[in-house]
């Protein structure tokens, strides 16, 4: 018995206020640099060495910002409805914290995706925009995101706006599966997916590598701009605590002069 | 290398337009995904500072 108490005291530990930010701190810039070289490395490789697709050209190299950006607003999603079943469940506030904070980043990467896809579509398709399943789900996502946000704000409780923030998380989840299958399910423009854990690729290494590598940059990137966010939102709602003063104390002593 | 000269590599084989545009889009929202939060933090730091300062002299 005493054992299994034990081994849940890590879990605990992590949503302690304090515990996250000396952690996070530690992390970050090691989440930062990650992204910058995946990122860079694999624009640079996929811009000027990938080869051109045989049918669309060069406007294929939209995907290696596409791809990622769509898939990074997905699973930003699922992060959140899984912080919003631990933030319910266990009542853990650093669960809260990290819905709240990724919601905007979520919703810049569904925009993003959008937009790309629109630049893409209009060589590709003829057409900026098309009511087909694929775009219209996602664009779904974009509006719970923006819900997500307002719904953040417009409660002034801070534990009523938890709540029912993570409710809607959870309900709006079932949109995922809808984007990821939309291609099947229905008919569609949009092509299928590039990436399939059983599968290998359809399209040559060349091609498929430097995608691997920003998809990879881009969680890092979700990663860090995620923790610097948080890091701020914890030492905000803190403020009163002893080490939050601790904190800022030592983080202001340059500026502090006679 | 898939380009053979520099300004075959800006013209896309005529879609430069598009990808470039897409690119440029991209660069743009991760930068205010990352300015954004550190200029938030400059501002919380500074408040605190001010805040600080005004408590400690009696």
């Amino acid at each position: 018995m005493k054992n299994k108490v034990m081994n849940w005291t890590w879990f605990h530990k992590l949503g302690s206020p304090k515990a996250f930010h000396a952690l996070s701190g530690r992390l970050l810039p090691w989440l930062g640099l990650a992204a910058a070289l995946l990122i860079s490395a694999g624009v640079v490789w996929g811009l000027a060495f990938a080869p051109p697709d045989y049918q669309q050209g060069n406007s294929f190299r939209i995907i290696y910002i596409h791809v990622p950006a769509a898939m990074l607003a997905q699973s930003c999603y699922v992060m959140m409805a899984l912080a919003g079943v631990v933030g319910l469940v266990w009542k853990m506030k650093i669960a809260d914290v990290a819905l709240q904070c990724a919601a905007p980043v979520g919703a810049w990467m569904t925009v993003l995706a959008l937009a790309t896809g629109a630049i893409w579509g209009k060589p590709t398709w003829g057409s900026w925009w098309v009511w087909d399943a694929r775009l219209t789900s996602m664009l779904i996502l974009l509006f719970l995101y923006l819900g997500l946000i307002a719904l953040g704000q417009a409660i002034g409780n801070r534990e009523n706006a938890a709540k029912a923030c993570a409710v809607l998380a959870i309900v709006g989840v079932i949109n995922i599966p809808i984007i990821k299958y939309s291609v099947q399910w229905w008919n569609t423009l949009h092509q299928g997916a590039t990436f399939s854990l059983t599968e290998k690729p359809a399209m040559p290494a060349q091609m498929w590598l430097p995608l691997l590598l920003t998809v990879l940059g881009f969680y890092c990137f979700f990663g860090a701009v995620l923790l610097l966010r948080m890091r701020l939102e914890v030492l905000r709602r803190e403020a009163r605590s002893r080490w939050v003063q601790e904190y800022l104390a030592g983080e202001l002593k340059p500026r502090v002069g006679p | 290398m898939s380009f053979t000269s520099f300004a075959e590599f800006l013209s896309m084989g005529r879609h430069g337009v598009y990808v470039w545009s897409a690119y440029g889009l991209c660069l743009l929202v991760l930068i205010v995904n990352v300015v954004g939060p550190l200029l938030a933090r400059r501002r919380y730091l500074q408040q605190e500072a001010r805040r600080l300062r005004r408590e400690g002299r009696p």
